[in-house]
């Protein structure tokens, strides 16, 4: 299990060295998920012939030398958000239990291109509503670092899958916080890049206007790679940006010296661990101690982040579910009488309980006589956060603070109290509100042993410089392996 | 005694539009094909599919709203309008509410009391439904996604039309402008044109507007002029009788000249716009404006001032031929072949109106080549064949595009010019026919068209009746 303990890109160096065959690097995942699937559960589907089978079709092409990406032969693990051609795609609901994509989403497009062999399906919060992996319909991802926790969500599986090196690498999507979360509760690095820069035609919609598609690795060269491979300027999707400074890697230099960086105060306050809060201003000395300058500032607005993210996405999400209604695919009822109760029943049935709680909130403030009262205001207050941001960056090269408000919380308790759950996002959702990069990186345990994420935010188009401070910071050796991983 | 009452009407007309692709997907938008062959991923609504914008889409609205003299937001978005449906794929159509591509425009219309502007509140773009088929022995229901995602605009006028002639005067004209422009064939038993009919009634005089009603899809003109009509009067009745309009849709059944009730407002769906996320705000540049604008075809009115100036053709005439697109094309390429305006007008005018009635034809189903045209004008002007066989041979250019010239060779109805064997027959015609001769000689000049007539008999047709008068004359 050695193989799996190396980054994506080691053993991706080890492939092309010959050292290590596509097909042997399948069956060391395999091997491991056999093994730790039972205690972990970070996937609904398991593709161990199809993976096989493209490992040796990849091997050819390596040795052919008509595949040189870095990544080339490296398995990976898919969020279940995202289609792939043949491969069952459920966002973990169980209104998409039978459904098989016709086509390829563009970021796996991309990775295949590179060389990827797709294992399989991780799971994730139903369509990527929640943030501890437990509302799939298709049962709970546990934390590789302790089982009686939540991996985060709602890229609890990819995080956990490479947490506990079922897999080198995967990827996640991140709408409100889905991947920096997860990667924060499972000690893994996670980034979300800036919106437009990662297709998102084959991303089954939750909220469209924030999602993003991001890589979940072991560290940041990994994920530099990664989104090196999987970025692209896609003409079926018209939120995509054209951008020529996609050599994500250049960013991979330990020089963080004359940097700026600003930690908002209002991330430091009220409702953050003592823990994590320590973990996080360490992480900001060491990278002082480096060259660079850190100031405390007032970002102000965060206070707004949340409900101004849950009226949008809910807003959005309301109308992207809408096409699951039994008519064409998924889940359809079994007995119902005329159109209307199939809708209904289908609906009812298919849906888990979170799901139907945003899609009735997002109908609701989207119903006439409210629309302007929620949604436009929301809209309002996004715009004014983007701005509030703008301040920020025209004084600082990046933001520095925590993840999430604490460390991974134990299996059951966070879905009592969904606000409460709703509260946990509030050092991320504004990032996807602004549309910003932003990575998160393991600094530290607390003293349950538990992850603490460090999340490094970027102003638009700058995910290098994320990569620079966050590659500076990691030269410390701050990754450390779950017992799952060791095991 | 009975008031006078004013008849307020407003019209949403919805015109596919003429593009190759679909509006968010490059799915063929090729009309009568098998159920869901034109399909993808976009057009079926799955799961992580996104819309990208047709171009040619906004060139067609743009040039429709220029022709009706709208202004331009510069700045447009689409929004989505959700409702449950299974001909909707996503449950949701992305079309245009808060920031339509045009707006605020109008049209000329003239009727029998005289010329007046319809006003134009908006025009948006927007995509169709597929098609549901119900199938009455399964009890079940298809849905075809063929048609799903085909380009629309809707044109939605101000409630500016007060009977049902101005309806069908402003219904034409648009017609007329939009396949000027060829943005859309605007063929209403095809689907391509649908209007939407909002129609309400309140007394001479009122300032108020009275509760109205939608009618939905009608399928021609002129049953749009009979639901206005009996709608109308429905109106007033219950007005007269002391009851109230409910604002509700209506379907009308032109077979039975009779609405029923579809739905009222207290049902009304909340429909839950909001821009369409999928999709980046719309921005038309100045110098993309500026470009469509100069590409703008001939429209009518320039066409008719031509028609007077450039062929000469007497103003009946001219406002006939470019009254479609489809006539005046054809009018101008067949005049560019062989000549003579007046009398490619006179045939257009003529024989071809004359066939289109008897066939129950439009002027858009006209399916013969221009050159075929011009051949049967150039054989009849240059006396190859007489009147009554050009007609005949110009029936079949009409009905089967046939090759004139092979035709009249084929069939024999070149006329005879040898002017001894014509003698010949007309020596025999008089010879046979005694009396007519004698009445003739007697002073009857009538008489001399029987014996044409019989001369032409003989002659199959294929004599040149002036000629043949003219030596029955002499020989008399």
């Amino acid at each position: 299990m050695k193989l799996l303990s190396l980054t994506a890109v080691e053993l991706g160096k080890k492939i092309k060295a010959g050292e290590v065959t596509a097909e042997e690097a399948v069956l060391a995942s395999m091997d491991a998920i056999e093994a730790k699937e039972g205690q972990v559960h970070s996937f609904v589907t398991i593709d161990r012939e199809g993976a096989l089978k493209q490992a040796r079709e990849v091997q050819n092409k390596i040795q052919e030398g008509i595949l040189t990406s870095p990544l080339a032969g490296v398995p990976v693990a898919i969020k279940d958000n995202l289609c792939t051609k043949g491969m069952l795609t459920t966002c973990s609901s169980k209104i998409l239990y039978n459904f098989i994509p016709t086509y390829t989403a563009e970021a796996v497009r991309n990775l295949e291109r590179a060389g990827a062999v797709i294992l399989g399906k991780t799971n994730m919060d139903e369509f990527a509503m929640g943030s501890t992996t437990e509302t799939s319909a298709y049962g709970v991802t546990r934390n590789p670092w302790n089982t009686d926790h939540v991996p985060g969500g709602s890229s609890g599986g990819s995080c956990a899958a490479v947490a506990a090196e079922e897999v080198c690498y995967a990827l996640g999507s991140d709408t409100g916080g889905s991947i920096r979360q997860p990667s924060s509760f499972c000690g893994v690095t996670g980034l979300k890049p800036t919106y437009g820069t990662v297709s998102r035609y084959g991303l089954i919609a939750y909220g469209s206007s924030l999602d993003q598609i991001g890589p979940i690795a072991k560290d940041v060269s990994d994920c530099a790679a990664i989104l090196e491979a999987i970025a692209s300027h896609d003409k079926k999707d018209s939120t995509s940006i054209l951008r020529k400074d996609l050599d994500f890697t250049s960013g991979l230099t330990e020089d963080v010296k004359g940097m700026k960086i600003g930690i908002p105060r209002d991330y430091l306050g009220e409702g953050l661990d003592a823990e994590v809060k320590e973990a996080v201003l360490a992480s900001a000395k060491k990278l002082e101690e480096q060259g660079a300058s850190v100031e405390e500032f007032d970002l102000s607005l965060v206070e707004y982040a949340i409900p101004a993210y849950y009226v949008i996405a809910a807003a959005e999400a309301s109308s992207n579910l809408e096409r699951f209604d039994g008519v064409k695919y998924g889940y359809r009822t079994k007995e119902y009488e005329g159109l209307h109760n199939m809708y209904k029943k289908s609906r009812s049935e298919g849906f888990g309980t979170e799901v139907k709680r945003r899609i009735m909130l997002g109908s609701f403030v989207l119903s006439s006589g409210y629309y302007d009262a929620y949604y436009l205001k929301a809209l309002r207050t996004k715009a004014l956060i983007k701005q509030a941001f703008d301040r920020a960056f025209a004084k600082f090269d990046v933001i520095l603070g925590p993840a999430a408000p604490s460390t991974a919380p134990k299996l059951g308790e966070s879905l009592k109290d969904p606000l409460k759950m709703y509260l946990g996002d509030i050092y991320t959702v504004s990032v996807n509100l602004a549309g910003l990069p932003a990575i998160s990186l393991p600094c530290g345990l607390d003293k349950k042993g538990l992850p603490i994420g460090l999340q490094i935010i970027g102003d638009c188009f700058q995910e290098k410089k994320i990569i620079r401070a966050a590659y500076a910071y990691e030269q410390a050796g701050t990754y450390q392996r779950s017992p799952l991983a060791e095991q | 005694m009975s008031k006078e009452y004013e008849t307020v009407i407003g019209l949403e007309v919805h015109v596919e539009l003429a593009t190759k692709t679909k509006i968010f997907c490059s799915c063929s938008t090729a009309f009568g094909s098998a159920p869901n062959t034109h399909t993808c991923p976009v057009c079926t609504g799955m799961p992580g599919s996104l819309p990208v914008l047709n171009k040619k889409v906004v060139e067609h609205a743009l040039a429709v709203g220029l022709a009706t003299g709208c202004k331009i937001n510069q700045y447009s978005k689409f929004d989505r309008k959700n409702y449950f449906y299974p001909d909707n794929p996503q449950n949701y159509q992305i079309s245009q509410l808060y920031l339509p591509i045009c707006h605020d425009g109008g049209i000329e219309i003239e009727t029998e009391s005289g010329k007046k502007t319809i006003g134009i509140h908006e025009i948006h773009m927007e995509e169709d439904a597929g098609k549901l088929v119900h199938d009455d022995w399964e009890e079940v229901s298809l849905v075809d996604y063929n048609r799903s995602g085909v380009p629309l605009i809707e044109i939605v006028s101000e409630p500016d039309m007060r009977s049902a002639e101005e309806v069908i005067a402003y219904l034409e004209k648009l017609r007329m402008i939009i396949q000027y422009l060829e943005a859309s064939d605007c063929k209403m038993q095809e689907g391509s044109m649908r209007a939407d009919v909002n129609i309400s009634v309140r007394e001479q005089g009122a300032e108020a507007f009275g509760t109205r009603t939608e009618m939905k899809n009608i399928g021609s003109f002129k049953a749009i002029a009979r639901a206005i009509e009996a709608e109308t009067v429905r109106q007033i009745d219950l007005i007269e009788s002391g009851e109230r309009v409910v604002q509700e849709t209506r379907r009308w059944n032109d077979q039975q000249g009779y609405s029923y009730a579809m739905r009222s407002k207290e049902d009304a769906q909340d429909y839950r716009y909001f821009p369409e996320p999928d999709l980046l705000p719309l921005v038309i540049s100045d110098a993309y404006l500026q470009q469509l604008k100069d590409r703008q075809p001939e429209l009518q009115d320039e066409k008719f001032a031509r028609y007077l100036s450039e062929f000469g053709l007497p103003e009946y005439d001219a406002k006939i031929l470019t009254s479609t697109k489809k006539l005046a094309d054809l009018f101008e390429d067949t005049v560019k072949l062989c000549g003579k305006p007046k009398k490619v007008s006179n045939w257009l005018m003529g024989e071809t109106m004359r066939l289109l009635k008897e066939h129950e034809m439009d002027p858009e189903d006209l399916g013969f080549s221009p050159g075929n045209f011009a051949k049967v004008i150039d054989l009849a002007e240059t006396g190859t064949i007489n009147g009554t066989v050009a007609k005949e041979v110009f029936e079949q250019v009409f009905t089967s595009d046939i090759d004139p010239e092979q035709y009249v060779e084929e069939h024999g109805l070149k006329t005879v010019n040898d002017e001894g064997a014509l003698r010949d027959v007309i020596a025999k015609v008089i010879q046979e026919h005694p009396k007519s001769v004698e009445d003739y000689r007697g002073g009857k000049e009538k008489a001399i068209g029987f014996l044409v007539g019989q001369t032409m008999k003989a002659m199959k047709g294929k004599a040149d009746p002036g000629i043949v008068n003219k030596i029955l004359k002499e020989m008399l």
